[in-house]
């Protein structure tokens, strides 16, 4: 099946990422008709009806959460725009920010008219150096072209956007974390509520999206929330980006439905796996979200569907693992990343994750003993719902869904005092 | 929140004089590894007191973040992803063992030329076009022992 490419529809011509370009491609219409045609209230409305949700990992509402933005004119207000993409199996964001800025720059400068914020920063890796110059050359054009700035496009409002390069740590994409960057301190996630909404930079309100999400804004604006509503299912509506990665014959970004099955995305799009061999397990939405073996292939990929089998749409990274791969020692691999991205805050994800680490290690190489799946899942139980932020749930998950449908794959490690899979 | 920073901004679209000082933290800690190699004393005592923040305060955003280099590091890093995708597509370890034995270093070490350092990272955002390599602010993908050769070869001016 194909599928009209919306949010990458760009990518691939010549130059996409410059502004001429960009423009010849239909590009700042929806700024000017939002500007020109709509009323931030409108707008926010039209974004609530298009059932847009946050493509950033938590599928939250966008519109729900332009809507909890104070409307009060005298209140400084921020929009953000968090670009640190560096959940393992997710190369999404980086496409979009490299290939086509300016798709975000236009969704930013919507959202921010809608809500009423005149300030708007951009939170990128530290890491991805060719985005950096790609954001900082995009919003330079834009404000040569009146796109951003004062009085922009003759409407009286004034928007300001500027990058600020992050410095290496994952923990900076979750919001609070970010914010707490932005204002140039240690990454550490703040308490929630109050959600930035409330209380976000510099203690001001602001709105924190993922570059998918603001990509969308501009589409919806120009072809109407019915047209956006009218893709994908009921409660997850649009085009996704999915990464496919791993054991397939094509990996990727695949622009399709929300909706679309795992198995479609794997068998059609990424090309099925390599040299014919069987799919041993799947994670449907990042290194956060819950593993899924063969059985599940006919899962609609959607927020609902995915939820209601016990794992989660994520931010839509897909990878693939065949017949070869140790469950034991991808499970590690994973819970490394975590244990190395914790920020130390708190204690049961900062010793957590590294007593997860060193019991899967034990088991990978052969030294595992007869209790140790045990351990690990209480660890598990200590770990998740006890961590200051959600990325102590997140940790869990690698481990806990490789032992639901893999266990035999521990028992034999344990047993046989070996890795069955290495030769 | 000291009683200063609790005070509205004199515009209200920008945050207080102090607020957007201390938000070019991690720009000037930038900088100064750019001038200094590597974020030594010397370094660190330059932007504390060119922000006016606490030394303590400046070593301990330093130190959260993993692009800052406390330590001195050879005149090329080399980051190969560690990542699930990465190791998939044949990358992580091989290529990691590929480069230490050429390199005779291990991973964290640099060569005794001063001309490379071996690191490994977590997932570049490269999952598709893994294995991903990152060399400075370079990036390489879907890499190979072969066109690692080339690569250090390249840099090394052999
Ligand atoms: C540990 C952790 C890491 C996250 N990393 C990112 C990220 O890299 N990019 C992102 O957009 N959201 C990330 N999020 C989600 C953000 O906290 C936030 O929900 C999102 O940016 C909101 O935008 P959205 O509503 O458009 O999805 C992360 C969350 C957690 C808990
Ligand atoms: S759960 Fe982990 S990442 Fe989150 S605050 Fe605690 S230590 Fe930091
Ligand atoms: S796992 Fe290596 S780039 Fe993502």
């Amino acid at each position: 099946m194909t599928f009209e490419k919306i949010l990458l529809r760009n990518v691939e011509i010549p130059n996409s990422e410059k502004i001429d370009v960009y423009l010849k491609r239909g590009g700042y219409q929806a700024l000017r008709k939002a500007l020109h045609e709509h009323t931030p209230d409108e707008l926010v409305e039209m974004v609530k009806a298009s059932g847009l949700r946050g493509r950033g990992g938590a599928g939250f509402p966008a519109g729900l959460k332009w809507s909890f933005m104070p409307k009060a004119a005298d209140v400084t207000k921020y929009v953000c725009v968090n670009t640190d993409e560096g959940e393992p199996g997710t190369f999404k964001d980086r496409l979009l920010v490299e290939r086509d800025p300016h798709s975000i720059i236009e969704g930013v400068a919507i959202a921010a008219y809608a809500v009423g914020a005149h300030r708007a920063f951009v939170y990128i890796r530290g890491e991805f150096f060719t985005g950096v110059k790609r954001w900082m050359k995009a919003i330079d054009d834009a404000y040569a072209r009146g796109f951003l700035g004062a009085n922009i496009l003759g409407s009286g409002f004034d928007l300001d956007l500027s990058v600020h390069r992050g410095a290496g740590a994952y923990i900076c994409g979750e919001e609070t974390a970010m914010l707490e960057s932005l204002e140039g301190k240690r990454g550490e996630p703040r308490l929630k509520p109050p959600y930035p909404a409330q209380v976000g930079l510099y203690a001001r309100p602001t709105l924190v999206h993922n570059v998918e999400t603001l990509a969308c804004v501009p589409h919806i604006v120009l072809r109407g929330p019915e047209w956006f509503a009218s893709i994908g299912t009921e409660d997850s509506t649009g085009p996704k980006i999915f990464c496919v990665s791993g054991d397939v014959n094509r990996p990727g970004n695949y622009e399709l439905p929300l909706g679309t099955p795992l198995r479609e995305i794997i068998y059609e799009h990424a090309g099925g796996i390599k040299e014919g061999r069987q799919l041993k397990a799947v994670i449907p939405g990042g290194a956060s979200t819950p593993m899924l073996t063969a059985e599940h292939l006919d899962v609609p990929m959607a927020f609902e569907t995915l939820h209601a089998i016990g794992t989660m749409l994520g931010t839509g990274g897909i990878t693939v693992m065949d017949e070869r791969v140790c469950i034991v020692s991808a499970a590690l691999r994973l819970t490394r990343f975590f244990a190395h991205e914790s920020c130390g805050k708190c204690t049961p994800c900062r010793v957590g994750t590294q007593r997860l680490v060193d019991t899967l290690q034990r088991i990978e190489d052969g030294r595992g003993q007869q209790g140790d799946i045990e351990r690990l899942l209480s660890l598990c139980d200590g770990i998740a719902g006890h961590t200051f932020c959600p990325m102590g749930d997140a940790a869990v998950n690698p481990t806990l869904s490789s032992i639901k449908h893999f266990r035999h794959e521990y028992e034999v490690h344990i047993e046989r005092h070996r890795c069955p899979m290495s030769s | 929140m000291s009683p200063e920073e609790q005070k509205q901004p004199t515009h209200p679209e920008t945050p207080t004089a102090k607020q957007a000082q201390r938000s070019m933290l991690l720009t000037a800690l930038y900088i100064a590894q750019a001038q200094y190699g590597h974020l030594n004393d010397e370094a660190l005592q330059r932007v504390a007191e060119r922000l006016g923040l606490p030394l303590s305060e400046v070593y301990s955003t330093a130190s959260f973040y993993s692009l800052y280099r406390l330590k001195p590091v050879g005149r090329y890093v080399i980051q190969v992803c560690d990542g699930l995708s990465c190791h998939l597509a044949g990358g992580a370890d091989t290529l990691v063992d590929y480069i230490r034995q050429k390199l005779g270093i291990r991973v964290g070490e640099t060569t005794s030329d001063g001309l490379f350092t071996l690191q490994t990272v977590e997932c570049v955002a490269s999952c598709g076009t893994s294995p991903a390599v990152r060399v400075n602010d370079e990036l390489y993908e879907n890499m190979t022992p072969q066109k690692v050769d080339r690569l250090l070869d390249q840099l090394a001016g052999r």
